[in-house]
């Protein structure tokens, strides 16, 4: 079922959590809320439930006005950040509870808790207590459990966040495919943009209560919307210059700029750490001479920071270890930096 | 920084080699100090604990069981006494268990102006003194009060609307509660908008009953209704003194508990009174023994603010501790030692079922941090 938001507003004393929020989640999709703490996305996620109130604007579920509506007959079932798990109630209780309370046969209740409890693969464990399990065990056990009453739509927050980097990865890689096989309308928060680009089929980026932008993961990543956006999603370099006939004139070096863009006397140019190249000689009027100061080979990818010879600017740099071990960068070399991609955004954006 | 310079290097405990004979533990005092402290907190609780409450069982059964007895259950007043308690108590207790949950509940549940100001009012009956609160009740409802002269001569007159009034208050949250939450759902009285039907049924209701109760005479006429100097007045002073127990208890419980299963369990699609049942009363119950326990030990043994609303009837307003000072003044000591004897009994079983749930309920709060086993 399809979930749209109009205009949205929810304030918590003089703090604005939620800023005339607009927002469609379509039908089968699984959508990321993404942003930093304080951002709304919690807020948003629980006006959706029904678990707070919005002070203006409407919930819409598949065309029928639910704003008003008590969270208990919206039929959304809530995964909550810390499970809420029922303590003194065993795994199958709490599983079975959605179904208990809305007075369905025993019978019935037992058949769906085992399915589920089959389905995020704990059949042994359905008599211990919550206390009993490890953190990824819970997680499921509240995901089975807002799953048992067959929700129309899933909101999950911060799904993955109390959990260590194995288990988290587990868990992605399960949701996927977990939604890949029910297909259930889902929204889930997350401040983890590689959470939300690996699991999302949709990501909406907000920011002190508004979206800043909405679109597919690719879409996101490759054409950030604005200056937060890009710097939200990763580390990047920003240099000040200006934009002459599509190139960025920064420091004496001309780069090349991706997409069009207007002339502008003062200007924020973007390159993101792995589209930084660096070359020992120089070439022509599109790079600029710099240090290297660190070289941190460890990981995939080998990470360089380097000053700018001229404007004394630190320049982060990831490069691949083919393409490290070719330049046989040690930091004191004397190099040449130029950029695969720029970005820019017009006007002094401040980070 | 090399590794080793980061290794803390403890001292080997037990006749290791490694000890310095002039090793001195920086956490153990002298043994002088040790067993001068220890002795010494031994010897002010005997004195002033130990000794006296050995004496009470001591001096009640001196004579043998048989006199014990005797002196119980012998004296028609006693015996009353004891009956009276047993009454004004479970009262007292009921009232404060309701009033107690409802307010730790708003309390720790919601938000609202004054929220502050009924959190300090829950403790005034700590802070103020029990026979200032007896006062306070002789005050209003006494003769001389400003309820009196009207209570006395037709104080029964009140009653048809007092009860009418509880009886529809427990109505209408008794509709609220059962009120099926689905619109499409509902059925006969729950039919209809609940701005109207909930008002119109109140007034209708509370007409009836009024009306009934006049036509059928279920109350004297034109009789004092009495409650200083009786059993309401001893309900009212009981409840009032024990007043904080059990929210006091419940607040930081419920509190640390926090409020998302019962969330999540309004999501999952239980009612109100589901929710209540099913989540948040296995949460707080051990919290809310332990606050009954206070409440009734406390109950039990008020003194000060009963004695002002008594009147020291014999045999009719007399409670436990009351007669106890009233034997003690007329040297009928054996006698007073015995009923002392149950109270002090009484003390000491509750004593032991406070150390027992006590290791009960910081798990509670404790698994609430979500620190929980994991």
């Amino acid at each position: 079922m399809s979930i749209r938001i109009e205009n949205v507003t929810k304030t918590f004393g003089k703090f604005t959590a939620v800023d005339k929020v607009n927002l469609d989640v379509p039908d089968g999709t699984l959508l990321a809320l993404l942003g930093p703490s304080g951002s709304g996305k919690t807020t948003l996620l629980r006006i959706i439930a029904g678990l707070d109130v919005a002070d203006s604007g409407s919930v819409i579920r598949e065309g029928e006005d639910i704003t008003r509506q008590s969270a208990r007959d919206r039929k959304i079932g809530f995964v909550f950040q810390h499970y809420a798990l029922f303590r003194h109630m065993t795994v199958e209780e709490n599983i079975g509870y959605g179904l208990r309370v809305r007075k369905r046969p025993k019978a019935l209740i037992k058949e769906r808790v085992d399915e589920l409890l089959k389905l995020i693969r704990l059949e042994a464990l359905g008599k211990r207590y919550p206390a009993q399990l490890s953190g990824g065990q819970r997680q499921r056990v509240a995901l089975a459990r807002a799953l048992a009453a067959e929700p129309k739509v899933l909101l999950l927050d911060e799904p993955f966040g109390a959990l260590d980097a194995k288990v988290r990865q587990e868990l992605r890689v399960w949701l996927r495919k977990l939604h890949q096989e029910i297909h259930v309308t889902s929204v889930f928060v997350t401040h983890d943009q590689e959470e939300a680009f690996e699991v999302a089929d949709r990501v909406v980026v907000m920011n002190q209560g508004r979206v800043e932008q909405y679109g597919t993961p690719a879409e996101v990543f490759e054409r950030p919307a604005n200056p937060f956006v890009m710097d939200f999603l990763g580390n990047v370099n920003v240099f000040h210059g200006r934009v002459e006939q599509g190139k960025a004139l920064v420091a004496g070096a001309a780069l090349a700029v991706a997409d069009q863009h207007p002339d502008a006397p003062s200007a924020a140019v973007y390159v993101r750490p792995h589209e930084v190249v660096i070359q020992h000689e120089q070439s022509g009027n599109a790079s600029l001479p710099a240090k290297v100061l660190h070289v941190n080979p460890a990981g995939s990818r080998v990470k360089v920071e380097l000053r700018a010879t001229e404007s004394e600017q630190l320049i982060n740099a990831e490069l691949t270890s083919e393409r490290f071990a070719e330049l046989g960068l040690k930091s004191g070399d004397e190099v040449f930096v130029s950029a695969s991609r720029v970005r820019v955004f017009a006007g002094n954006y401040v980070i | 920084m090399s590794a080793d310079a980061v290794i803390i290097r403890l001292p080997a405990r037990g006749p290791g080699p490694q000890v310095p004979a002039s090793f001195v533990n920086p956490r153990t005092d002298p043994a002088w100090v040790r067993w001068g402290l220890t002795g010494f907190a031994v010897l002010v609780v005997g004195v002033l604990v130990g000794i006296p409450v050995v004496n009470i069982f001591y001096e009640a059964l001196k004579e043998g069981v048989r006199v014990y007895w005797d002196n119980l259950v012998a004296d028609p007043d006693t015996r009353h006494s004891i009956f009276l308690t047993a009454t004004v108590v479970p009262i007292a207790l009921v009232a404060n268990i309701v009033f107690g949950i409802a307010a730790a509940w708003a309390i720790a549940r919601f938000k609202f102006p004054g929220r502050t100001l009924l959190t300090a009012l829950i403790d005034l009956p700590f802070s103020v003194s029990p026979v200032v609160a007896g006062l306070m009740f002789v005050l209003i409802f006494g003769l001389q009060g400003y309820l009196g002269p009207f209570l006395r001569e037709d104080g029964y007159s009140v009653m048809p609307y007092a009860t009418s009034l509880v009886g529809v208050f427990v109505l209408v949250v008794l509709y609220f509660v059962f009120r099926p939450a689905n619109p499409a759902a509902r059925r006969g009285v729950w039919r209809g908008p609940t701005w109207l039907v909930v008002p119109a049924a109140s007034v209708v209701l509370f007409a009836l009953s009024v009306v009934v109760q006049k036509r059928l005479g279920v109350w004297p006429q034109g009789e004092s209704l009495k409650i200083i100097f009786a059993t309401p007045g001893l309900v009212l002073a009981t409840a009032f003194v024990t007043f904080p127990f059990v929210a006091r208890e419940l607040i930081p419980i419920m509190e640390a508990v926090g409020a998302e299963e019962e969330l999540a369990a309004i999501n999952l699609g239980a009612n109100g009174w589901q929710m209540f049942w099913h989540i948040t009363a296995p949460n707080i119950k051990w919290g809310l023994v332990y606050g009954i326990i206070l409440c009734n030990a406390r109950a039990i043994g008020e003194f000060g603010a009963v004695y002002v609303v008594s009147g020291h009837i014999a045999g009719q307003t007399d409670t436990m501790p009351l007669r106890i000072e009233k034997l003690f003044q007329e040297y009928n000591l054996p006698g007073c030692y015995a009923v002392a004897s149950v109270l002090t009994l009484l003390a000491i079983l509750t004593l032991v079922a406070k150390a027992r749930l006590e290791r009960k309920i910081p798990s509670v709060v404790h698994e609430a941090t979500g620190e929980g086993g994991s």
